[in-house]
């Protein structure tokens, strides 16, 4: 049988199968240093347990999970402490068995340098699972696999952390052209999919294989940049075998030509099939879906293994002697994985992703998540601060490398003015920040900064927008309720006078009858008494301790009383500031 | 048949109303601000001046002329206009109310502009036929709806640049406008390679 | 003389005539205008432009009975946007209306309140919840911090509070480059 090959992209002159894959080209992308020998020399190494977890429960895009567990519970690894909350959202498990110390709010691997909701474990040191059964998803409906998977929390592990149920859609067709397997990887430093891919290629197929059924897709193409040879062969030695036991040659592993970044969802459905997803349609609208081969891994793990998203591959590189990529339990601080690697002494800051993406943590004590693919530990060699930033001459080499063919210089210019309805209109939000135009801007204008910075303002205001439209709605019932009260009072008065003079006549008769009955004298010393034993009550409640001071505890008593009310003056303003 | 062409293209590069003839300035400055409003001030404008011109040539022709009252020709064309900018106000605000709130004031005073009145004027002193003044008209409108929109293009990103805190706002405007009309400068005689 | 009266009664007569149908045939009905600027303003509800809620003030706008710089919720960026809209000068907010604060809630100690129900009457948006003598609270996706449930409660359990930075609302910072003084060639 004949099998695709791994073929160059430059010659589609190479025989049999693969001949047929032609290749196309995004536009823009830069060429950066790689740096990616230092960490592909040893093999995956499993990163020992800390004394301590910290695992967030907010690791994907969405809702936050509701915490599932509370202190002092003991939890086994894979239990579920964190329950996927709304539509989006993610499940969170406990990376390995031991004791909830807390549930808490503490630093996130996040750039604002905020806490948030976390769980923290003691491991027990038994490293004791959940029962695991593999998933029959050919027995269930699409929606009890997703909602599996939900549960698993398995998400886009290429950096996004998407949900990856919701990604797990045929769409309206209900099923698809093609399923790209991601395995571009194209930013400097990291090599934790390669690294995946050398060593758990057929895994990795089957996760695939998977993928393929739940999404009834035709072909899977697996594209990985050419500069990872040995990847490109295991995957390939893998696709073969899949291919062989379906009988068929629908798996195809295709290298792409080295160029960042080819690992953008878009640019790498554009290079393997050119089609390119417009401006508001999905990919799945063009019948392709693209996952990370990290992603496709988690769900053979999800599926065939029972095993929810507990650790990923790491790779933690930069400015240390021994870079390596581990296999990581989620909650592990990325400093006991920088320890490991011997850094150098003058390394300053560590960096979640990598030199292009990448977001700097605020410390290094925050924990490993599903969206670390890579520690990166930096220094002022290592990274020199950018020199100061120079006005835009509109030199349009932003432009050139775009790879969403957007105009940089345009969403910088509505950007840095906060003319956000502009910026918008140049399409802002198809950015993805993969930062190719601060990579090569002569001005050294940190052009996503300022993309970043307009984002979160859209989004601010959006959101407020919608929280008005809300109050508008609410406002606007209350008034019509309101009217409608008032109207059904009015009616009611209307009734009871009505009823009233007719009773008005009665009423007159029985008027020279005594004012009180002997029921309403009961009454009145009934509350007469009820209020007799208020008093009493209130006269107990007095403070005891205040008869028969000396008179030096009076005057204790009286400065802190006079402090008292110092502080309560002071307090007041100060409420109203912060009002 | 090309002399037509020559009196359109004239009146829109060539003598730029706003540019090079230096009238209808009010708007130009007032309604710049956005191109959206600019655009809609140019339409209304356009509306107005080419029915102000078929209107004006009609009374000077089969009214003023025979009756030798060409003394009354400025006050019968004001009131035309006039009358012609009210019942454009009335179909805007039917049409598009925001574009009415936006126009505000500028745009009853469309009767004061002085392009309104000063283009079925020189009609007259042109001695243009009905057609050649409809186009006239309509051709000086086009211009002053190009200058306007070109300039409104400019000052939307004026607003983002980095001016210097004294040029701001209408100085930086009238510098611009000054370029412009320097650049306008350049079509002189485009009308006389007849 | 008496041709230039007839010339002049005559277009006054047709050109009249043209305005009078046009006036009957483009009627408009309603002001959309309220529509628009009721949309940019920030619906707290809170009273402080002197008007008895958002739409009332839209309206005034509309009508020009009122500045467009008298809400404070709103702020400096809602007159920026009401100018553009309306094509008027901005202004900056006038002080007599208040001033522009960070987005807060109310918060209401559940200890000391008497459960009197005087802040519900006074919510504008039905943000709080409770019952006669019951505990009340305030939900704090809905309140608007309008500030109108503070003047009526009798314990003064009620408190505002600025609603805290989260990951999830946190803000990109607008990039500002520090100027550090320039560094002698140490290398």
């Amino acid at each position: 049988m004949e099998v695709p090959r791994v073929q160059d992209h430059s010659s589609a002159k190479g025989g049999g199968v693969s001949a047929l894959q032609r290749l196309f080209k995004f536009h823009g992308g830069v060429k950066p240093a790689y740096n990616k020998e230092a960490s592909t020399g040893l093999p995956i190494a499993v990163a020992p347990t800390p004394t301590q977890l910290v695992i967030p429960l907010h690791q994907s895009i969405g809702g936050m999970p509701r915490p599932l567990v509370s202190a002092g519970e003991h939890v086994l690894k894979g239990q579920r402490i964190g329950g996927a909350d709304g539509n989006v959202s993610s499940a969170v498990h406990a990376s390995t068995s031991g004791k909830v110390l807390a549930v808490e709010m503490r630093l996130m691997p996040h750039t604002s340098g905020l806490s948030a909701m976390c769980v923290i474990l003691e491991p027990d040191g038994r490293d004791e699972w959940i029962p695991r059964q593999p998933f029959d998803y050919r027995n269930a409906t699409p929606t009890e696999t997703r909602d599996y998977l939900r549960d698993a929390g398995v998400v886009g592990l290429g950096g996004a952390v998407f949900p990856s149920y919701l990604k797990l859609n045929p769409g309206k067709q209900g099923k698809l052209d093609t399923l790209v397997l991601n395995g571009a990887e194209c930013e400097p430093f990291i090599t934790c999919d390669d690294l995946l891919m050398r060593e758990r290629a057929e895994a990795t197929l089957k996760g695939a294989v998977i993928m393929r059924e739940i999404l009834g897709a035709g072909q899977v193409l697996i594209g990985i940049e050419d500069n990872k040879p040995e990847a490109i062969a295991a995957m390939e030695i893998a696709a073969r075998a899949a291919n062989a036991a379906a009988g068929d040659s629908s798996i195809r592993v295709v290298s792409v030509p080295t160029r960042y970044p080819a690992g953008g969802a878009k640019q790498l459905i554009r290079v393997l099939t050119g089609i390119e997803v417009p401006h508001g349609k999905r990919s799945t609208d063009y019948g392709v879906q693209c996952f990370n081969v990290g992603t496709a891994y988690a769900i053979y793990e999800a599926i065939a293994l029972g095993q929810p998203l507990i650790s990923r591959i790491v790779t933690i590189a930069g400015n240390v002697r021994r870079a390596r990529n581990y296999e990581v339990p989620f909650g592990t601080p990325m400093r006991d994985l920088v320890t490991l690697c011997d850094p150098l002494p003058d390394s300053d800051r560590v960096i979640m992703g990598g030199p292009m993406m990448g977001l700097l943590m605020p410390a290094d004590s925050v924990p490993v998540v599903k969206a670390t693919n890579c520690v990166l530990i930096g220094s002022k060699a290592l990274f020199p601060a950018p020199p100061p930033e120079m006005p835009c001459i509109r030199c349009g080499e932003c432009a050139k490398v775009c790879p969403a063919d957007l105009l940089p210089f345009e969403m910088y210019w509505f950007s840095r003015a906060k003319i956000f309805g502009k910026a918008q209109e140049y399409n802002l939000f198809d950015c993805i920040e993969c930062g190719c135009c601060a990579y090569v801007c002569p001005s050294h204008i940190p052009l996503v900064d300022y993309y970043r910075f307009a984002k979160s303002e859209i989004w601010a205001r959006e959101l407020e927008k919608e929280s008005a439209d809300v109050a508008r709605e609410r406002y606007e019932f209350r008034l019509l309720r309101e009217e409608r009260e008032k109207q059904e009072k009015a009616a009611k008065l209307a009734a009871k006078t009505a009823a009233g003079r007719e009773k008005a006549a009665a009423a007159l008769a029985e008027a020279e009858k005594p004012a009180t009955t002997p029921e309403e004298d009961a009454k009145k010393a009934l509350i007469a008494a009820a209020l007799e034993r208020a008093r009493a009550q209130q006269a107990q409640a007095r403070p005891e301790n205040t008869d028969n001071l000396t008179p030096e505890q009076q005057a204790e008593v009286a400065a802190i009383e006079a402090r008292r009310a110092e502080i309560r003056e002071m307090a007041k303003p100060h409420v109203r500031q912060s009002d | 048949m090309t002399s037509y062409l020559f009196v359109v293209l004239g009146a829109v590069l060539v003598n730029n109303v706003v540019f090079v003839r230096i009238l209808g300035l009010c708007p130009f400055m007032g309604v710049s601000k956005k191109l959206e409003t600019a655009v809609g001030m140019g339409a209304a404008t356009t509306f107005v001046l080419t029915m102000a011109c078929g209107a004006s040539y009609v009374i000077d022709r089969w009214l003023l002329i025979p009756n030798q009252l060409e003394y009354l020709r400025t006050l019968s064309f004001i009131v035309t206009i006039a009358a012609i900018v009210q019942l454009t106000e009335l179909i805007i605000q039917k049409t598009s109310p925001l574009l009415h709130q936006v126009l505000g004031i500028y745009l009853p005073l469309i009767t004061t502009n002085c392009a309104v009145l000063g283009i079925p004027l020189l009609n007259v002193n042109l001695r243009h036929n009905f057609l050649e003044s409809l186009l006239f008209g309509f051709g000086s409108a086009v211009g002053f709806t190009l200058a306007l929109i070109l300039f409104a293009g400019i000052r939307e990103r004026l607003e983002a640049a980095d001016v210097p805190i004294h040029f701001r706002g209408t100085a930086i405007a009238m510098i611009t406008a000054g370029l412009m009309s320097l650049a306008f400068m350049g079509f002189a005689g485009l009308d006389k390679y007849k | 003389m008496l041709e230039a009266i007839l010339v002049m009664a005559l277009g006054a007569v047709v050109l009249g005539a043209a305005l009078g149908y046009a006036a009957v045939r483009f009627r408009v009905e309603g002001d959309p205008l309220v529509e628009k600027i009721d949309a940019i303003l920030p619906q707290t509800q809170c009273g402080q432009c002197g008007f008895p809620g958002c739409k009332p003030y839209a309206e005034a706008i509309a009508k020009g009975e009122a500045e467009i710089n008298q809400c404070p919720p709103g702020g400096d960026e809602g007159i920026h946007k009401l100018a553009d809209l309306l094509g008027r000068e901005f202004k900056s907010l006038s002080a007599e209306h208040g001033i522009e604060k960070p987005k807060s809630v109310a918060v209401i100690d559940e200890q000391a309140c008497i459960g009197c129900t005087l802040c519900i009457q006074a919510c504008p948006v039905d943000a709080i919840v409770g019952a006669a003598k019951q505990m009340h609270t305030v939900v704090a996706q809905q309140c608007t911090g309008c500030e109108l449930c503070l003047p009526p409660c009798p314990v003064n359990c009620i408190t505002m509070e600025p609603i805290a930075e989260s990951v999830e609302n946190w803000k990109w910072k607008y990039p500002v480059f520090k100027i550090t003084p320039a560094q002698k060639a140490a290398v």
